[in-house]
């Protein structure tokens, strides 16, 4: 069943056709965003580390950002032969890693990393059915072409399927 | 000016930032532990985002990071990791116990965990003061038990708004022959590398 296991980076966004699985390790504050056409079975992760490309002064890496890294995902998954009425959303990732005292904006990184995220969706009107977000735990995630799901590892907090 | 135009001259002089700094920060640990600590020729990773996962043995490796901002003059990260073996042995050596017993962590393991990324920071920051007449101070520490990518990357998102690639200065401390202690990295934002480059004259 694991024919094809391809890693996705930090910053960066792959889309496959099915057999494959898509995997993306050590996920922080970063979002692991999840698109899957249950018809055509074409999956697509994008690991993005900020949310808002117009708030960054570089924003030359589209995957780098929720809203110009969705849009990218999307995209290239469209013209592979998706369709956007049958596509939906699984998130991961948007955790606090440290915790300081002062909870600044740079701290709450992962929490905005899934709003934009979700803003972003929306817009696009491609339901988000499932997530686990939050905390303050890393997690790998790997997502599979024959039904779409996700699977999340963690440490101390087990492995489970969403 | 981004981090691929950096030449090895300019390099060579961040290695050498890197030695003297993680020089006085070993002595430091040595003192702090009483037990003699070698450290490796401090090594500069300019990497891409995608890169960041491989460092530390394998994006999924747990490891023990202790977090701190670098203020002052100079801005940017410091985060000392360590693998949780090390981590068990350095907290039984504070705590006067047998090196090899187990090891809870609780408020206080932790909290002289944090204490040791707190003295070692401000070593490394006041040889660094020191050689270029900069300010240059520590923040409070933080700490985190998780995955290497996923602590790795705290310092690099920081880095993403400004640039598509990090710099750090890497160095490894080790204690008799082979066994690791631990892994320091310095991460000066953009603006920060360039001034410490200039203020010791390896940039007009």
């Amino acid at each position: 069943m694991t024919d094809n296991i391809i890693k996705v980076g930090m910053a960066d966004l792959k889309h496959r056709c099915h057999p494959s699985v898509l995997v993306t390790l050590g996920l922080g504050s970063c979002v692991g965003i999840a698109l899957y056409d249950y018809k055509v079975k074409i999956i697509g992760l994008a690991h993005i580390m900020l949310p808002w490309s117009f708030q960054a002064k570089n924003n030359t890496n589209e995957a780098k950002f929720a809203d110009t890294g969705i849009k990218l995902l999307l995209k290239n998954m469209l013209t592979d032969g998706a369709n956007i009425g049958r596509i939906s959303a699984k998130l991961a990732g948007g955790a606090q890693m440290f915790t300081f005292s002062g909870a600044s904006d740079m701290m709450r990184i992962g929490q905005r990393n899934v709003e934009a995220t979700k803003q972003v969706l929306q817009s696009l009107h491609i339901p988000v059915i499932s997530e686990d977000t939050g905390g303050n735990h890393g997690r790998t995630i790997e997502l599979y072409s024959d039904d779409g799901r996700l699977m999340i590892k963690t440490i101390g907090f087990g492995v489970k399927y969403i | 000016m981004d981090l691929t135009s950096l030449n090895s001259f300019h390099l060579d002089v961040l290695k050498e930032i890197g030695n003297i700094g993680s020089g006085n920060a070993a002595t430091a640990l040595a003192k702090l532990i009483d037990e003699k600590v070698d450290m490796k020729v401090p090594q500069i990773r300019i990497m891409g985002f995608s890169e960041i996962n491989d460092v530390l043995g394998g994006a999924e490796t747990p490891v023990v990071g202790v977090l701190l901002g670098v203020l002052g003059d100079i801005k940017g990260y410091i985060l000392f990791v360590l693998e949780e073996k090390a981590a068990h042995r350095l907290i039984n050596i504070l705590m006067c116990r047998d090196p090899s017993e187990k090891v809870e962590y609780n408020e206080l393991t932790l909290s002289a965990l944090k204490e040791v990324g707190n003295i070692l920071t401000s070593s490394y920051l006041s040889a660094l003061s020191a050689l270029t007449g900069l300010k240059i101070k520590p923040d409070v520490p933080a700490l985190a038990i998780d995955m290497a990518g996923a602590i790795l990357s705290v310092p690099a998102i920081e880095f993403g708004k400004t640039a598509d690639a990090v710099l750090y200065i890497e160095t490894e401390f080790i204690q008799g022959s082979e066994s690791v202690i631990g892994d320091f990295f310095l991460a000066p934002d953009t603006e920060s590398y360039i001034r410490l480059l200039k203020t010791l004259g390896a940039m007009c």
